[in-house]
């Protein structure tokens, strides 16, 4: 978070989208729970949490770049890259998990890196320049892997892994496991770097104000770096994760998760103007976006319907934080009236 | 004094860009604790001067001394060790960040992964603020701050970072009297602390009201340094231009001229409420006022941009429904904005091309086309009308000097043949020089018949140049003076009252 508010103030949750989020996740909850049974249940829910793990650990990666006043595109590429190279490695080569881990997560941080280069050493604009390497990192795996699926994962891989289990009183099986754990340690270690650490506040000053940011001496090219690693290690994390929930390694399954991931951001609040952007307020819009998707599922609506009222969400949730911010613009020059009129 | 050793002392400095020698053999220094005003047009080296003291640009020769002792590598990094801050124009802010840790910000360098604390960051802050005397909500974004808090805010974040010298580029530009006021306490106070301000100002009323010794530029070179009391206001502007400026009152009464703009009751929900004024045809009317006073708003409103939610405009005795600028021109009404470089003129494209976007319409022949000669013909005419300075009007804009993109701003307008041209701060950024020109731009449009509405800041331009002037504040009209028959002293009173 940006600092410590202390003031409870109405004008103070105005200004915080999280709230408007959490508002609207309410109420979405309540209609989708009054009309799916099984929305609300507990199995449901950890379900849901498990199914998102992926894109949120992208999330939190997307997440810190957005702060720092970039964008990158090319996230789920990299995933997919990372997760197949290391899927290479674990059965051409067969060689042991800690190695198979490291090696993917590198090539991940690696193709961030690459990013960050581009971006910061050959100034091209990040959008433009994630945009290219999404299609280049992409292109290549699909091209040398010939679209084929990986269906061998070692065990290790592959074997859930279950934290903590209960049973419901109806007889469901509910289970923590890794992906979810996952999850947490990754949202909870952000929020803290982000928040607590020198780095974290400098990604925040370099967002905010990048000439300033670099008058002051912070280290622009390096803050690149981390942010754009940041991220791409992120992605490689999702993407081991991704093949450890469905067992297998599909070059093109996370294909097109950046725009929901991004959408998530988004809605919770994350300015792709840079500066601005909080942990909770990103896990929130993902939880707004995943509760629709289950919801509408549920009630056996179409998914293309729900790609509609993901647009329609995200136009409408942008257009109350431009039109309020305007609106208090506006009120300033007459309000500072001295007892006129 | 037991220490006679200036803070500062530059020797021979010379800095070349290319060809061009932009500081040229500069003997310069500042005391410590001393209040130092640094003064001159634009491009006459002031930036470059300073870029050279705190390492941006190394200086091509000469030698910089810093408490006595040579420093012959000076880099950013260096002179802020050596106690050397710089308030940029923009303040170099993070809108995004709280008051706190905006002062603080330097704690965040120390080490990277050293973990941050918050009651740190706050315990300097507050600290720092107490030495201005200055009492700031620590936890408030600095996007909503005002402008003046924002200054105290970047003020006190130099003072955090131990600063012994601290340049003020431009720093009351957009402050009123009051806080203006409450500025020059806070730089004596760091005065008494022992810490010298170079303060680099364009509104020679305060260079006279706080200085100690004033140094003034011009192309390049020192002109000179002088205590304060040796010069004045006048004194001061000659040195800066060479040149003797008359401030002559040109204020006529055009109360008998037609009625050309009759504006009632004009508001808009938060900008402004109940203007009413008129202009008379060959009129120029000046409407001051603050940054954010609504003065900019009302002109958007006027020219269609902005849609008024009460009142109505009459221009030539028949109603003005503007729901767009395209009608606004169609009427008459051009308008030259604030930010001329953002605003007003597409850098890249050519001088031709800009001086004809508003009147491509009517230039253009069968299938919407425009003939290279026509239009070719219109753009000469104007560059030779405005004088303006060119190699060739198939040159881009940004090639130009400010002064002269003020002019093509002003060219591509006219061209409209407007009967109403609404000049917002038309010389914001331009030098004394150029200043002039504009202004008898504005005399001879309004010698045609043209009626002028200027919006400014400065009262010495709109007192020189205006036929009436309305004052504004705070979304509205709160007086209306005629030059000359109150003085231009009064006037400056009531304004930054």
């Amino acid at each position: 978070m940006p600092d410590d508010r202390s003031a409870f103030s109405l004008k103070a949750l105005r200004r915080r989208p999280e709230m408007w989020l959490l508002a609207v996740i309410l109420v979405v909850g309540t209609v989708f729970a009054l009309a799916a049974r099984d929305f609300l249940s507990l199995p449901n829910i950890i379900d849901l949490l498990e199914t998102y793990s992926v894109q949120s650990i992208m999330a939190m990666g997307l997440f810190v770049v957005l702060v720092s006043g970039g964008i990158d595109i090319s996230f789920a590429a990299t995933a997919s890259v990372a997760q197949y190279c290391a899927a290479l490695i674990a059965t051409q080569l067969g060689l042991p998990a800690p190695l198979v881990i490291v090696a993917g997560l590198l090539i991940g941080t690696a193709l961030g890196c690459v990013n960050a280069a581009l971006i910061h050493k050959m100034r091209i604009t990040s959008i433009i320049a994630t945009i290219a390497m999404m299609s280049i990192s992409f292109s290549l795996l699909m091209y040398f892997s010939s679209g084929k699926s990986i269906y061998t994962l070692p065990d290790w891989w592959t074997d859930r892994i279950v934290f903590y289990q209960t049973e419901t009183a109806v007889g469901d099986l509910v289970r923590i496991t890794l992906p979810i754990v996952t999850m947490m340690v990754v949202a909870l270690f952000t929020w803290a770097w982000m928040t607590r650490s020198s780095i974290g506040r400098q990604l925040y000053a370099m967002g905010g104000n990048p000439e300033a940011a670099r008058r002051i001496g912070i280290g622009i090219g390096k803050l690149h770096f981390v942010a754009y690693g940041y991220l791409g290690f992120m992605a490689a994390l999702a993407g081991l994760v991704q093949a450890h929930r469905v067992g297998e390694s599909v070059p093109n399954a996370m294909y097109n998760t950046e725009l929901a991931v991004l959408s998530a951001a988004v809605l919770g609040g994350a300015s792709l103007t840079g500066g601005i952007g909080t942990v909770p307020g990103v896990l929130l819009g993902i939880v707004l976006l995943a509760m629709l998707q289950n919801g509408l599922n549920l009630l056996g609506v179409s998914s293309y319907f729900f790609q509609i009222v993901i647009g329609i969400t995200i136009l409408i949730s942008t257009s109350i934080t431009v039109l309020s911010s305007r609106r208090g613009r506006r009120h300033r020059i007459i309000a500072e009236a001295p007892g006129n009129g | 004094m037991a220490d006679e050793t200036p803070f500062l002392r530059l020797t021979g400095i010379s800095k070349r860009f290319g060809g061009v020698k932009a500081l040229d053999g500069i003997d310069w220094d500042v005391k410590r604790g001393e209040i130092h005003c640094l003064v001159g047009e634009n491009g006459c080296g002031k930036s470059t001067l300073i870029k050279a003291v705190v390492g941006v640009h190394a200086p091509s020769s000469g030698t910089i001394e810093i408490d006595g002792a040579d420093v012959p590598v000076l880099d950013p990094a260096r002179a802020k060790a050596l106690g050397i801050q710089v308030i940029f124009q923009d303040l170099s802010l993070f809108p995004n960040l709280s008051v706190a840790e905006n002062i603080a910000i330097e704690n965040h360098l120390e080490h990277a992964l050293k973990p941050v604390r918050k009651e740190r960051l706050r315990g300097v802050a507050r600290d720092v603020l107490r030495r201005l005397n200055f009492d700031l909500d620590l936890s408030t974004i600095v996007s909503d701050l005002s402008v003046a808090e924002r200054q105290i805010v970047a003020i006190a974040r130099g003072l955090a970072a131990q600063a012994r010298l601290i340049f003020m580029d431009e720093p009351t530009a957009s402050l009123t009297r009051a806080e203006v006021n409450r500025l020059l306490a806070i730089v004596s106070r760091l005065k008494a602390d022992g810490i010298a301000v170079v303060f680099v100002s364009h509104r020679l009323d305060e260079v006279v009201e706080i200085a100690e010794r004033v140094t003034v530029m011009r192309d390049g070179r020192k002109v000179g340094t002088w205590p304060v009391a040796e010069v004045d206001q006048k004194r001061i502007a000659h040195l800066m231009t060479g040149l003797d400026i008359d401030h002559s009152i040109v204020a006529r009464d055009m109360g008998d001229a037609p009625e050309l703009l009759h504006v009632e009751k004009l508001s808009r929900r938060g900008e402004f409420a109940d203007i009413d004024f008129t202009l008379h045809q060959g009129e120029v009317l000046g409407i001051i006022g603050l940054l954010g006073s609504g003065r900019t708003e009302l002109a958007l409103t006027l020219f269609g941009m902005h849609r008024a939610d009460a009142g109505a405009i009459t221009l030539d005795g028949k109603p003005l429904r503007l729901s767009s600028n395209r009608d606004a021109v169609e009427a008459g009404i051009a308008y030259v904005s604030e930010d001329r470089l953002g605003l007003g003129v597409i850098l890249p494209q050519s001088i031709g091309d800009n001086i004809i976007l508003a009147v491509m319409k009517q230039l253009a022949g069968r299938f919407g086309l425009i003939a290279t000669k026509s239009r070719q013909k219109l753009a000469d005419d104007w560059v030779k009308r405005l004088s303006i300075k060119v190699a060739g009007t198939d040159r881009p804009v940004q090639t130009l000097s400010g002064g002269n993109q003020q002019r093509v701003v002003l060219a591509k307008w006219l061209a409209t043949r407007p009967k109403v041209l609404i000049l917002d701060s038309p010389t914001v950024g331009v030098d004394i020089k150029n200043k002039q020109g504009i202004y008898e731009v504005v005399a001879e449009l309004a010698r045609q018949g043209v009626g002028v509405i200027l919006i400014s800041d400065e009262v010495s331009e709109v007192f020189a140049t205006c036929d009436r002037v309305l004052h504004m504040r705070s979304g509205r009209i709160i007086g209306a003076e005629v030059p000359g028959q109150v003085s231009e002293h009064e006037m400056e009173e009531r304004i930054y009252a």
